[in-house]
């Protein structure tokens, strides 16, 4: 049996890629996932700049998170100039962050990927049959957008946050405004997961290195130590040490590899995996009844632990909310120093890693970013290596789609790996 | 951005910091200064869920954005929505997979739609950061002003 499946443009994921299977007597001989957006070079055009324009500079590297690109770049700065945030401007980054994983995952499950396991074509003929379901998310998607505009300024790229804190920071009126939206989510949240745990789930199971940052006293989101079950347990200055990044010849992003080992895995499957005894009780308690065990190794169910996130961040942003006191001053004043400095935060699909070296006078000097997506691609090619020989006798059709179902599980951003993000498709 | 309670609402989708993308927004801001009572004017970035909260519960909508689909610089696209789907190869916002033609198909599939729903697309070449039209561009806003203006008369808003 020959065979070659290709899919020529990757549908329900962010950006351009495509995958090519091939099949020769019986046996897979190759898989390849290929990402052929152009990279834009934005560590490249950072150089030169003002240390304080790297948050909203590297925000346009993705519509949907930019809130991991623009706290990363905060945080490595701050890291540079001895500066720390603490107390309600802390929090209220977080509170920005769970509304930017409300958005991301609610998009990701009911529109992108439970069609795969619903049998399909795409989230319009979900909505045909089930309103009710495509309804409540749209529902939910909106609360996180609220939460973006509400401390962010606006949905998509937020102008509100800098270097040292935020502009303007809002009154606890405005906050309280958004509660009864949160319990309302918080609720369809806990139906959500309760949705996506009946759904059809793949059996397939794989010995992952997981890495995510851990932080001692919360669901990590905006620090932590970096993590591996497999040994790694470094601050994330440390990062460049147990973390390499390696050109392939089939991909535009760089492919990252552990040092020592090969491929790892970031997002929720290992955030989950690591840091599961931090989960809100609730968001724990709806994961035990999804039959969801602490440490879950089948990607396909990485749809259930986005839901179980989503509860975390609904729970997490009414905590926040209920505990505002709005802060004296917006931000900590930062006056910039010679350094080099680290900042890493878990954006939706995995950690988003910064590091960046300025001078004196606080020009950048050399900067350097790996997306969660550019970090997963090696696994995504491994979980495909192992999924499809014992699949190979379906029907190609039926293996083609299984296939995307696979990289699906990933969320993957290809515009953010390869920093690109293509505002047109040109027509064919 | 402003709401009420208008039976005509105006949607420009697209950025304005992008030269051509800017059209649904030049479209909008000069029917705006013929001053036709009650129309309430919107401007969206075109993602796609924030559009349907846009349209549901709208009674006549005209929608102008910017297309890039090879066509003329400048070519105009008249899609009467509210009775035929919309090619999704037109009005990518991005990648990310919920954009403008999806929103409307989703919100068709969903009972959501106006009853009057018009989709105006222009054909543009520069979509550069920076302000101002191409002139072809240019050319084609003042076409589709005078035919929404005689739209207007026909259905009577």
């Amino acid at each position: 049996m020959n065979k070659t499946i290709k899919v020529d443009y990757l549908a329900r994921v962010e950006g351009e890629g495509s995958l090519q299977v091939k099949v020769k007597d019986g046996e897979l001989k190759d898989v390849k996932l290929k990402i052929f957006e152009p990279p834009r070079f934005f560590e490249a055009f950072l150089r030169g700049r003002d240390f304080r324009e790297a948050p909203d500079i590297t925000a346009r590297i993705c519509g949907i998170c930019p809130i991991a690109y623009q706290l990363g770049a905060s945080q490595a700065m701050e890291n540079i100039c001895k500066v720390k945030v603490t107390g309600p401007l802390r929090d209220l980054r977080r509170l920005i962050y769970c509304g930017e994983w409300i958005e991301s995952h609610v998009l990701h499950i009911y529109m992108l990927h439970a069609p795969d396991f619903l049998g399909y074509q795409d989230a319009i003929q979900v909505a045909k049959d089930h309103p009710d379901i495509v309804t409540r998310a749209l529902r939910m998607k909106k609360i996180g957008n609220e939460i973006m505009r509400v401390l962010g300024g606006r949905e998509i790229h937020p102008i509100n946050l800098k270097v040292g804190g935020f502009y303007k920071v809002p009154p606890k009126r405005d906050l309280r405004a958004l509660v009864d939206d949160l319990k309302w989510g918080l609720d369809a949240a806990l139906e959500t997961v309760k949705f996506v745990a009946g759904l059809p789930m793949p059996v397939f199971e794989q010995d992952y290195e997981f890495v995510a940052l851990r932080h001692l006293d919360e669901y990590a989101i905006i620090e932590g130590q970096l993590v591996s079950n497999k040994g790694i347990d470094t601050p994330i200055s440390g990062y460049d040490r147990h973390l390499v990044e390696e050109h392939v010849a089939h991909s535009t992003a760089l492919h990252t590899r552990v040092v020592g080992r090969g491929s790892c895995m970031v997002g929720p499957l290992a955030r989950y995996s690591l840091n599961f005894d931090k989960l809100s009780p609730l968001a724990r308690e709806a994961a035990n009844k999804a039959g969801l065990a602490p440490v879950c190794r089948n990607p396909f169910q990485s749809i259930i632990v986005r839901a179980v996130e989503t509860v975390h961040a609904f729970d997490e942003a009414l905590r926040i909310i209920e505990n505002y006191q709005m802060p004296d001053k917006p931000s900590v004043d930062v006056h910039p120093q010679a350094g080099t400095g680290y900042g890493c935060t878990e954006a939706p699909r995995g950690i988003c890693y910064h590091r960046y070296t300025i001078d004196d006078k606080g020009t950048i000097l050399d900067a350097k970013i790996v997306s969660p997506t550019a970090v997963n691609q090696k696994t995504i090619e491994s979980d495909l290596r192992n999924f499809i020989p014992p699949n190979l006798d379906l029907p190609d059709d039926k293996l083609q789609w299984q296939c995307e179902q696979a990289i699906r599980n990933y969320d993957p951003c290809i515009s953010c790996s390869t920093h690109f993000l293509k505002l047109r498709v040109e027509r064919e | 951005m402003f709401y009420g309670k208008h039976p005509l609402t105006f949607i420009a989708v697209g950025n304005r910091f992008r030269h051509d993308d800017g059209v649904g927004w030049e479209i909008v801001r000069r029917l705006q200064s013929k001053r036709i009572p009650n129309a309430e004017i919107i401007e969206a970035s075109g993602e796609g869920a924030a559009l349907m909260e846009f349209l549901n519960g709208r009674q006549y909508v005209f929608i102008f954005d910017a297309v890039c689909s090879g066509a003329r610089t400048g070519t105009i696209f008249r899609f009467e929505a509210h009775s035929q789907s919309l090619p999704s190869k037109f009005f990518n916002y991005s990648t990310h997979a919920f954009s403008v033609a999806e929103a409307i198909e989703m919100a068709r599939a969903m009972n959501l739609l106006p009853e009057y729903l018009m989709v105006y697309g222009i054909e543009g070449k520069n979509f550069e950061a920076g302000a101002g039209l191409s002139q072809e561009v240019e050319q084609a806003v003042e076409k589709i002003v005078s035919k929404v203006l005689v739209e207007l008369k026909v259905i009577g808003v």
